[in-house]
């Protein structure tokens, strides 16, 4: 019988003989994450369920990063708790100062490769799709049963096959990427599927790139978005990484529920509009719009290349006066990087605000909040109603090219105007 | 099982957990403390008009984006042990039913419904009547019957842990 990717990757972490979409089965995990907020929500329930260890230390990790630094006692407290626990356990921890946000994290730590099985207690483990894993957001009480017998119970979902056609314009990235397929399928499209991006569109971007498509699956309601392995992927973990993997791909005549085909010749930088990740619109049709505050940061819009993005339109320019910029590394070691590359400097010289790694305002939680009637362009995932502090605020979601420009401008504008010739 | 209750109705569709919980107090780890926070972001009179027998009705992917198991769980202290949606997304629904809280879509009877109808759910018969009319239901896979049956995940994992 030929398989996707996904049934491939489940049918190696299952007990059934075969499997095919609607089934239920249990799944191994290689890997089980949680965070903060889920981490000690998880603890307590595994606790109910009778089970004092974890059922492999080494394949439990757990990232303190949602309310890092602290921003109250009641989270100090919290952090605490997590810490304790991981000690108890026995499991890998990456506390305050020594990594950053979770998925960006656990992928340049080596955590993740190809055709594994990854379950973690944040919606956005669906990251991992972009080197070939099943990473997958689960509750507290799924996670609790993952720490304490190692699986979890799943249906076996469909494959949405969304193929990127064409090359990509200049400040075209993986963000605008996942904002036309989630304009096109919408945010409830993926439900009960994984995306699986195939094309030389696909292939042509680098990992970086990848983690943007990938982060933003969930959003279309999708379990996980996935990028088959290959030769990109091979150099990503060439060094990071000593588990053995396999690149994996669907078989040709594999049972997809649907195909959609994205041309990227043509496509403009994207925007998100308040208050849903699917109200998506081409820059150019926000132009003009006034903002108070650029964010750029978040598990997958948080990396070096978003960084060197914004730094190339913030070289040289201010940050306008009535806006606030906050850029958010996501990682110690890509706070590091952009420090020895002199982009931290160019972001200070601008007058931005450089932010410890953290989830922060991202989810609303601290470090960038908005008032009432403020609006901001974020490189993050969501911008819902409330998600980034006042539910009178409004956010757009961009890739860090708009993002860097409309803190210059002060409002929204399409990167060209600033930018006259940029590197590919 | 059967379930018998009162329709409170949240109408609009691709209501998101953050509407539902705000970021700000996910760090709560007490149920108790977490239902005062239910619904801040969307309407925080909806946790005024609850009732012992309130029965949520949604609308189409309900529950949509983040993980934060905070929303069912306050639903659970509220007393609340039933949803009935036009669909929900992944992660709320599988939440839903590893506490035991019984999440049904049925787009027919959600459309049926109006706040304060009476609502009495069959899960052995898959129906649902809605002030009287009934609407057939997808019947429950057996295996998250069996969840929901237990009172919810951890339950079931105890049972798993005793009986080996
Ligand atoms: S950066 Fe934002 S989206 Fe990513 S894990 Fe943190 S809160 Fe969630």
């Amino acid at each position: 019988m030929p398989h996707t990717l996904v049934e491939k990757i489940l049918l190696a972490h299952t007990d059934a003989a075969d499997i095919a979409p609607g089934d239920i089965i249990m799944v191994r995990c290689d890997v089980v994450l949680a965070n903060d907020i889920s981490g000690p929500v998880a603890f307590r329930a595994m606790e109910r369920m009778g089970a004092r260890r974890v059922f492999d230390p080494q394949k439990v990790v757990m990232v303190a990063d949602h309310f890092t630094p602290a921003k109250d006692a009641m989270s100090a407290a919290l952090l605490r708790s997590l810490e304790e626990w991981c000690e108890s356990q026995g499991v890998t921890f990456y506390g305050q100062g020594r990594g950053g946000i979770e998925h960006t994290l656990l992928c340049e730590e080596g955590w993740v490769v190809p055709g594994t099985v990854i379950a973690g207690g944040d919606s956005h483990t669906c990251t991992y799709g972009a080197l070939g894993a099943f990473g997958t957001g689960l509750g507290s009480t799924d996670i609790a049963f993952c720490l304490a017998f190692g699986e979890f119970w799943q249906v076996v979902p469909g494959t949405i096959q969304v193929v990127f056609e064409g090359t990509r314009p200049p400040f075209i990235t993986g963000k605008d990427l996942i904002l036309a397929v989630i304009a096109h399928i919408g945010v409830a499209g993926g439900t009960n599927h994984v995306l699986e991006f195939v094309g030389a569109g696909a292939e042509s971007l680098s990992i970086d790139e990848r983690l943007a498509v990938s982060n933003m699956a969930v959003e279309a309601g999708a379990e996980t978005g996935l990028f088959p392995a290959d030769a990109t992927t091979a150099a990503y973990l060439q060094g990071r990484t000593t588990r053995p993997w396999v690149a994996e791909r669907s078989d040709p005549h594999a049972q997809f529920a649907q195909r959609v085909r994205i041309a990227l010749d043509a496509l403009s930088p994207l925007v998100a509009a308040p208050h849903s990740p699917g109200n998506v619109i081409p820059v150019e049709d926000a132009r003009g719009v006034r903002i108070d505050q650029v964010y750029i940061g978040n598990c997958a819009n948080g990396t070096l290349t978003d960084l060197r993005q914004a730094a190339e339109v913030l070289r040289g320019r201010r940050v306008h006066p009535r806006v606030r910029a906050i850029i958010v590394p996501a990682t110690s070691s890509i706070y590091r990087q952009a420090l020895r590359e002199g982009l931290i400097d160019v972001f200070l010289e601008a007058g931005a605000i450089v932010s410890p790694p953290t989830c922060g305002a991202c989810f609303g939680g601290h470090m960038g909040v908005l008032a009432a009637g403020e609006r901001a362009v974020t490189t993050t995932n969501r911008n819902f109603r409330g998600r980034m502090g006042s539910p009178e605020a409004e956010v757009y979601l961009a890739n860090a090219w708009v993002a860097a420009s409309a803190a210059v401008a002060g409002e929204i504008v399409h990167p060209a105007e600033f930018l006259a010739e940029v590197r590919a | 099982m059967i379930f018998e209750g009162t329709a409170l109705l949240i109408a609009r569709d691709n209501v998101d957990t953050d509407v539902l919980y705000p970021g700000p107090y996910l760090n709560i780890v007490d149920p108790q403390q977490m239902k005062w926070y239910l619904f801040e972001g969307l309407d925080p009179s909806l946790r005024d008009r609850l009732r012992e027998d309130t029965i949520l009705v949604v609308g189409e992917n309900f529950g949509a984006g983040s993980s934060r198991e905070h929303v069912p769980l306050a639903m659970k202290a509220w007393g609340i042990r039933c949803l009935v949606g036009k669909s929900f997304a992944r992660i709320f629904y599988r939440n839903c039913i590893n506490l035991g809280l019984l999440a049904v879509p049925c787009r027919e009877a959600v459309d049926a419904a109006r706040d304060g109808s009476r609502l009495r759910i069959d899960t052995d018969a898959g129906v649902i009547e809605v002030d009287g009319r009934v609407f057939r239901m997808p019947s429950l896979p057996p295996f998250l019957l069996d969840i929901i049956t237990c009172g919810g995940l951890e339950a079931w994992a105890r049972r798993r842990l005793t009986t080996g």
